[in-house]
């Protein structure tokens, strides 16, 4: 298989087949957390609960200030991932063919400081897993190996992009092969926090609004 | 066809072309491949020195494309002389022999130069069905190459479709088309990809097996001083590109301004070829310059990568029409957890006993 | 003997739902959350961690609930909760945790760390390790009402003092009232003077109130302990006296843990709705307040105060707007702590930790915490609203020879009033 057998099959059966496994995933992974079920409120609530479960899935995308020191890295690697992955032009044409609407692109050069703060950031993050006290402790096998599937993605499109190795043919295919096994590893690691963040959140967010802290 | 040999430098004097015209084409040539400065004069003195080289050309499941390419391109110019002093003893389209007369040519020329000739082949080879999807003279083309091809000192693949099977094997491939390097394995092969290749480089190449022997390949077997660029690298386009600045539509105001032409489908990032730069039609333009993304035809197996007009970061397939299966999929195996889980709630429900006060008197044992 | 290895896992698996699950998929094991408790912050110690202290539950969410951990654990790739495991839970979800909830407000993926901690100490108490002071605790609260074992008779001495002192008629048992009002242990014995500071509030209100002599106390150890069927027991002692007594109100004392039982937790551990409503007693002084019927005709003092809003009550209980409405209508220099409300620092006293004879040690290196906080804003007097917290306060305050004054808001209150009324 040369490498451009490996890119078409890279765009086609494999992001067909990732995409299934994402897809199907999640839907697997809701599944088994809603079936689990919720008790009902019988307390007499101060509010539905609504408003606090909204504000509280916002407000925590924005960090405390005072925590930056220990969470800045990892929430500015999230804003550039979010950043290269929803307004880098090619991105938004593969979004776009399966969605079938678009949005506006960033200049490339924005692009690539994002993609270097992301870099960055991830391999902060990676470090802090050995030095900082309580993220070790919490520290298990598979938290490097879905950082590495994160970060994969990463440096393999900031890669070629640059094409700082190797043919652009080649690293192109690995690009979308690495973001096929995330896609795939996605649902069935911790990385399904990237959805079930909102539920989080807004469980909480909404007790905490039936109890009228927010 | 069989000639006398002759000198080079003596059928350039009788063809009244300089000794000075002759070095510029050498340097052209030099510097079209990115060779040092000297190798000019070192192609230049020992092109004079050649004698005519024995060429074979085998045409196969191909569309004359290359040869189109290769003669009518140009007007007469200093570089069709060089198919002047190769002798070319078999060729389909240019030969003035036929039948029987033709096969004869070809034949006397494996047995005159054995060894030393040089073969071109444009055209892909079937190979299904013991190759009977194309003969020639009652001779499959697979027979013909492997004939051909065991007495050659060299093989040029001619286009895409010699390189790497080209459009006759695009999906489904009903004739089971193969490239000569897949048939062939013990001979040195040049690949020179394109549908069709730039004349100059076909010259060019050609020169250089002439005077220098075989240029240095890419993994692909294509020469690196045409191939060693992408067309995305070399185009006059990138600035927009890098500013994100590209032609939405083939009529839009993008279009107009000659920016980028990635999102219309434009394959130039993953296309190993010198059109940038040399350009076509003695280097007037390209398509991209002409306002249409490059379709990557210099590429293996660039007809099943999804559409001339499909965005590079795009699908080759639907992902999105699985979505729906992968969603009702998702969803029963989905059920079945749920079911699973709901049961073993109950279960740890109905398993655990109530709390009571006479718990909370136990001792601590 | 009920309690066992197997109950406890047992009710593990049951307590797990879908906020649980939810939680568990989302963590990301960042740690962020040590940096929001108090025992990791003041002792440096990793274990403290509070998602740390989940492991056996997100193990077994993962067992029971999960596909993949289903699988894991039929090829044996996983490895089963054990006696140890849940050994080793005990100290970090009992004794090193005040349940105050504040990792719950920074958890990066909204995580309510608490809610799942609380079900862990359910599945601990079902295992048989709750520890012995909270079970005898839950032993007195029911069979005698007070967590602390003062009977009825003990508050009904009290009331008779109360009204000899201010002679208001003090009603035990009154049905159709406007209130009945619970008590706190140290209210009963040790901060005993509310009783008649309420009488006079009350009166001068127009507020008609009683005690029930069938539940007097709120403070509910089962709650502490995870246990819902001990809670429930609790709480349907004070259902059925306030619905003897017909009452349309229920007024919850200066405490936070009480306050969180009998408003929030209660109706759901008895799985029907009160047919009264349940107040704070500072959400009532508030009201009483903003309608008026606290007469007050002097100026405010002018020495720097403070608050300390409990954690149950403020952060978890939502009552964060009407202790200050109050301080600002006593003082003019009323201050606020660098981080209060909702994320106040836990003085370290809560969740039953302030109960617990080994905690001793490791209660004095978290008040720290407390302390510098009260440091920075250099006043004399810390107000409160719960009677742990003002026991824990002034246990700490003691402990680093601060001459700090603490005193609880109904008294502040109470005092205020008749100053203004006695001039």
């Amino acid at each position: 298989m040369n490498e451009v057998e490996l890119l078409n099959w890279a765009r086609g059966p494999g992001l067909v087949g990732a995409s299934f496994i994402m897809v199907f995933g999640i839907i697997l992974r809701l599944f088994e957390i809603f079936s689990l079920g919720k008790a009902k409120e019988y307390a007499e609530v101060r509010s539905s609960g609504a408003m606090g479960g909204i504000k509280t899935i916002i407000q925590r995308s924005i960090p405390e200030p005072r925590y930056w020191r220990y969470i800045g890295a990892a929430y500015l690697f999230h804003v550039g991932l979010f950043v290269v992955i929803f307004f880098f032009m090619p991105h938004i044409l593969m979004f776009e063919s399966v969605l079938g609407f678009s949005w506006p692109a960033l200049p490339n050069f924005i692009i690539d400081i994002f993609s270097v703060l992301t870099i960055g950031g991830m391999i902060y993050t990676l470090m802090s897993r050995f030095t900082n006290p309580s993220r070790r402790i919490m520290t298990v096998f598979s938290d490097y190996l879905v950082w590495a599937v994160t970060f994969l993605p990463v440096i393999t499109g900031y890669m070629t992009f640059h094409r700082f190795v190797g043919d652009y043919t080649c690293m192109l295919a690995i690009h979308i092969l690495s973001v096929e096994l995330l896609m795939i590893v996605l649902p069935f690691s911790k990385l399904s926090h990237s959805f079930s963040f909102a539920i989080s959140r807004w469980y909480t967010g909404s007790a905490f609004g039936k109890r009228g802290t927010l | 066809m069989t000639k006398k040999t002759h000198r080079l430098s003596d059928e350039l004097q009788k063809h009244g072309i300089s000794r000075r015209s002759f070095l510029k084409f050498c340097t052209a040539m030099a510097s079209a491949m990115a060779l040092p400065p000297m190798a000019a004069n070192v192609m230049a003195e020992t092109l004079e020195k050649v004698q005519r080289q024995s060429v074979i050309w085998l045409s196969f499941q191909e569309c004359t494309g290359c040869t189109e390419s290769l003669t009518r391109s140009h007007k007469p110019s200093i570089e069709s002389l060089i198919f002047d002093f190769i002798s070319l003893d078999y060729h389909h389209t240019l030969q003035a022999a036929s039948g029987d007369a033709a096969e004869l040519a070809r034949e006397q020329a494996m047995h005159a130069h054995k060894g030393k000739y040089i073969l071109i082949v444009d055209g892909s080879i079937p190979t299904k069905d013991d190759g009977v999807y194309s003969t020639i003279a009652g001779m499959t083309n697979l027979d013909m190459l492997k004939e051909v091809a065991k007495d050659a000192a060299a093989i040029v693949s001619i286009g895409t479709c010699a390189a790497y099977g080209g459009l006759p094997k695009a999906a489904p491939n009903p004739t089971g088309a193969q490239s000569v390097s897949e048939i062939i394995k013990d001979k040195p092969i040049i690949n020179i990809p394109g549908c069709p290749p730039i004349p100059v480089v076909m010259t060019g190449v050609l020169a250089h097996v002439l005077t220098l022997g075989i240029p240095e390949l890419d993994s692909h077997g294509r020469p690196v001083a045409f191939y060693g660029d992408s067309i995305h690298d070399r185009c006059y386009r990138r600035p927009f590109y890098d500013q994100g600045l590209f032609a939405k539509s083939f009529d839009d105001d993008g279009a107009r301004k000659g920016w980028c032409l990635y999102e219309v489908g434009c394959k130039g990032p993953v296309t190993h070829n010198a059109c940038a730069t040399l350009k076509w039609n003695n280097g007037t333009s390209f398509p991209i310059q002409s306002g249409h993304g490059c379709i990557g035809c210099s590429e293996p197996d660039f007809w099943d990568a999804g559409g001339f007009y499909k965005a590079l970061s795009t699908s080759n397939a639907e992902p999105g029409h699985w979505a729906g299966v992968a969603l009702g999929a998702g969803a029963v195996v989905g059920a079945a957890a749920a079911l699973a889980n709901r049961h073993s709630h109950k279960q740890a429900e109905s398993d655990k006993t109530e709390i009571t006060l006479d718990d909370m008197k136990e001792s601590d044992a | 003997m009920t309690t066992s290895l197997e109950q406890g896992i047992n009710t593990l698996k049951a307590a797990i739902d879908a906020p649980t699950a939810s939680y568990f998929s989302s963590c990301v094991h960042c740690g962020i959350c040590a940096y929001a408790c108090i025992f990791y912050t003041e002792t440096g110690e990793a274990k403290y961690t509070p998602m740390n202290r989940l492991e056996p539950m997100k193990r077994l969410w993962e067992q029971e609930y999960t596909v993949l951990g289903r699988l894991k654990k039929l090829i044996g790739l996983s490895k089963a909760i054990t006696q140890a495991d849940m050994e080793a839970a005990v100290e970090l979800n009992f004794e090193s945790c005040t349940t105050c909830g504040r990792c719950s407000m920074i958890c990066p993926v909204g995580n309510d760390i608490v809610y799942m901690i609380k079900k862990m100490r359910g599945a601990l108490t079902a295992a048989g390790l709750a520890p012995p002071e909270l079970k005898g605790a839950a032993v007195r609260a029911i069979e005698k009402g007070s967590v602390m074992g003062f009977p009825m008779e003990t508050l009904a001495a009290q009331v008779r003092a109360a009204e000899k002192e201010t002679g208001i008629k003090i009603n035990i048992d009154e049905p159709n009232v406007d209130y009945m009002l619970l008590l706190s242990s140290a209210e009963v014995v040790q901060f005993d003077e509310i009783i008649g500071s309420l009488a006079k509030i009350f009166k001068q209100a127009g507020v008609t109130w009683t005690f029930s002599s069938k539940a007097h106390e709120a403070a509910n150890p089962g709650m502490h302990m995870g246990a819902k069927d001990i809670e429930a027991q609790q709480i349907e002692q004070m259902v059925a006296a306030a619905e003897e007594l017909k009452v349309k109100n229920v007024i919850s004392p200066e405490c936070g843990h009480a306050y969180m039982a009998i408003r929030w937790d209660g109706p759901n551990v008895i799985g029907r709705p009160y047919p009264f409503k349940v107040f704070h007693i500072i959400e009532v002084l508030d009201q009483l307040r903003e309608q008026g019927k606290l007469k007050t005709n002097a100026c405010c003092t002018e020495e720097p105060i403070t608050f300390h809003d409990p954690c149950q009550a403020a952060r978890r209980g939502g009552v964060n707007q009407p202790q200050r409405n109050l301080l600002n209508m006593m003082s003019s220099n009323f201050v606020e702590m660098k981080q209060h409300s909702a994320c106040n620092w836990c003085c370290g006293g809560g969740g039953g930790v302030g109960s617990l004879e080994k905690t001793e040690e490791l209660r004095k290196r978290i008040f720290h915490r407390k302390k510098r906080q009260i440091d920075e804003l250099g006043v004399n007097t810390v107000v409160t609203m719960c009677a742990t917290c003002r026991n824990t306060l002034e246990e700490g305050l003691e402990n680093n020879s601060m001459d700090v004054n603490v005193i609880g808001l109904t008294e502040a209150v109470a005092n205020h009033l008749l100053k203004e009324n006695e001039s």
